[in-house]
């Protein structure tokens, strides 16, 4: 099984999938934090039109996406400047123009089904190498822009209108959001598919931020999950290959699904942990009020919850704080 | 009003319309360097439109406005301004800590590509401190109180060290002391001789603080002067007779509410 490691194909695909689990959750988390999370979708609905016109021209599919896919995201992005409410209203007409023209266009041009469905599912093994040399550049422009602008996009997404105030040239860096969205789509269009790009964009997002209290770790952790779940997915289907058709992009999506299902259970109860042990807070003057009877001896190993409160610890359980005082508790 | 120093904000003839439609007319502003302002006024009488007009988030219909003895249009130095927009929270899609709020306001003075300098994290330091928040810097914005937030909020515009702040309903829902940890920071900022416009409809804790103020009435300027307690604001002759008659609010203009996906919104 190792040999298939060595295979040129295999070599190719590796790579493609590293850098698409860098870059898509990359911008991602900048969508996530202006809570456009399905832009990605959006995008990927309205570059199957892209790749159609690609086949129907006898052009490279993957440029004709990218400039499609391009100009669908700054669209999306002023319509979403211009009108307010019913901007979701608005990308819905946009998706669905995309999908359906491009199933409309592929059918002009002769090509069956299944070309199209190499972009709408991915087909990452048939990547040639110059595939993944534009992969490569398309990737790292991804990550350097997001990583390296970081803090002007995060305080762009954060709040536009104390960006602008702060002097920064906001609608530029919302395009320049969007059209790194659509560069990454059509990046992660031969991994996981135009159906499934978003997935690749949001879900490490979601699965990285249970645990995560910054924006900083939450945007390289999600790098690092998207990463993981990219080329675990790859390597779980090409391994299962030999037993059943596994196809790579929803083997991808769900690897990075399962991260989500492990991460928020121990997120939540991480917050639960955090929230329940958070120092009460101190109001002088407390009433003296002791507890019934007491046998228990509370201690650092008694098991209850120990909470901070001022100069000594109260002990949670059953409604009560209790705090030692003297050879009894005291309610709290 | 003594502008015998320098002019800080300097409005004349100030109009700005909302979708075609004249919210705030006719307004005279300016304020000195080191005055603390109170532009007051009920909800809808145009006073946060008036702010959004004075920070360039929406345009002048007509009038001249001057920042800094520099005309708008010329006005680059935004790092002399600190906004604190209206919010009712600091936190986004995704957990930002603290210290990445406040420090997001000091992208006023960061070149690109630069990592903070000493002195950057110097100013972000001290912001937090001023609002009193050293113990929650490493916390999530969300898991803050809705006052704590605000105090972020205000941290953030410090973080640029400005001369200018602008401040929308700091006070709205915000708890006593929690007011009063805002009405210390302000206090803080006054002393050191900023200049502070603040848009409130009840002043609460930073009454003290007021050196003027400004009453907005259904988009024009009508009491401008000595400062006002929070119930003379509504009055019609702003306390001055004691008959006290009570006086029906009236309908507020608001423009018309437009939905369809490709209308211009109001923004």
């Amino acid at each position: 099984m190792i040999e298939l490691l060595s295979l040129p194909f295999m070599q190719r695909a590796l790579l493609a999938a590293l850098l698409t689990g860098l870059a898509a959750p990359a911008v991602g988390t900048y969508l996530v934090q202006r809570r456009l999370s399905l832009m990605g979708d959006g995008i990927g609905h309205v570059a199957v039109t892209g790749v159609a016109l690609g086949l129907l021209t006898h052009t490279s599919p993957l440029w004709a996406a990218t400039v499609v896919a391009v100009l669908g995201a700054v669209l999306i992005e002023v319509i979403r400047e211009r009108g307010h409410t019913n901007g979701d209203v608005a990308l819905a007409l946009l998706f669905y123009g995309g999908l359906a023209g491009g199933v409309f266009l592929t059918g002009l041009a002769g090509q069956s089904a299944n070309e199209l469905q190499q972009y709408l599912f991915g087909s990452i093994t048939t990547l040639s190498s110059t595939d993944v040399w534009v992969t490569l550049a398309l990737a790292a422009v991804v990550v350097l822009v997001c990583v390296g602008l970081s803090p002007q996009l995060f305080a762009v997404a954060q709040d536009d209108e104390f960006a602008r105030v702060a002097g920064l040239n906001v609608r530029a860096y919302n395009v320049l959001v969007a059209v790194l969205a659509a560069v990454s789509v059509t990046v992660a269009m031969r991994t996981v598919g135009l159906l499934l790009v978003s997935a690749l964009m949001v879900v490490p997002v979601a699965a990285a931020q249970q645990l995560t209290r910054s924006f900083r770790t939450t945007l390289l952790g999600a790098m690092a999950v998207g990463t993981l779940a990219s080329v675990g997915g790859l390597l779980v289907s090409a391994f299962a290959s030999f037993e059943a058709r596994v196809a790579p992009g929803p083997t991808i999506v769900l690897l990075a699904l399962v991260g989500f299902a492990v991460t928020w259970p121990l997120g939540a109860a991480l917050r639960a942990r955090r929230r329940m042990r958070a120092p009460f807070p101190e109001l002088g003057q407390e009433r003296h009020e002791m507890s019934d009877e007491h046998p228990h001896v509370h201690g650092p190993e008694c098991g209850h919850v120990a909470v901070p409160h001022g100069d000594h610890v109260d002990y949670v359980h059953d409604g009560h704080r209790h705090a030692a005082h003297g050879k009894h508790y005291d309610e709290h | 009003m003594a502008t015998t120093k320098e002019t800080v904000v300097d409005l004349r003839g100030g109009a700005i319309a909302i979708a075609g439609r004249p919210v705030v007319r006719g307004v005279d502003l300016a304020v000195g360097s080191g005055e603390f302002v109170a532009l007051m006024g009920a909800n809808g009488s145009g006073k946060s439109t008036l702010v959004r007009g004075l920070t360039g988030l929406r345009p002048l219909t007509t009038g001249t406005l001057r920042l800094f003895d520099t005309p708008f249009d010329h006005f680059h130095e935004w790092r002399r301004v600190g906004f604190v927009p209206q919010r009712t929270g600091a936190a986004s899609g995704v957990p930002s800590s603290v210290w990445e709020v406040v420090a997001s306001g000091r992208l006023t003075r960061r070149r690109l590509l630069r990592p903070l300098s000493r002195a950057d994290r110097a100013a972000i330091d001290e912001a937090i401190s001023v609002v009193g928040l050293e113990r929650e810097t490493r916390q999530g914005v969300s898991q803050l109180s809705g006052g704590q937030q605000q105090r972020v909020l205000i941290a953030r515009a410090l973080a640029g060290q400005p001369d200018l702040f602008f401040l929308d309903e700091p006070t709205a829902g915000v708890d006593l002391p929690n007011q009063q940890a805002l009405a210390h920071a302000l206090g803080t900022l006054k002393s050191r001789g900023s200049t502070i416009v603040l848009v409130a409809h009840e002043l609460g804790a930073l009454a003290p603080l007021v050196d003027r103020s400004v009453v907005m009435r259904d988009g024009r300027v009508a009491y401008d002067g000595e400062p006002l307690a929070d119930h003379e604001v509504h009055h019609p002759d702003f306390g001055e007779a004691h008959t006290h008659h009570h006086t029906e609010p009236g309908r507020r203009d608001h423009s018309p509410h437009v939905g369809s996906p490709l209308d211009r919104g109001t923004r």
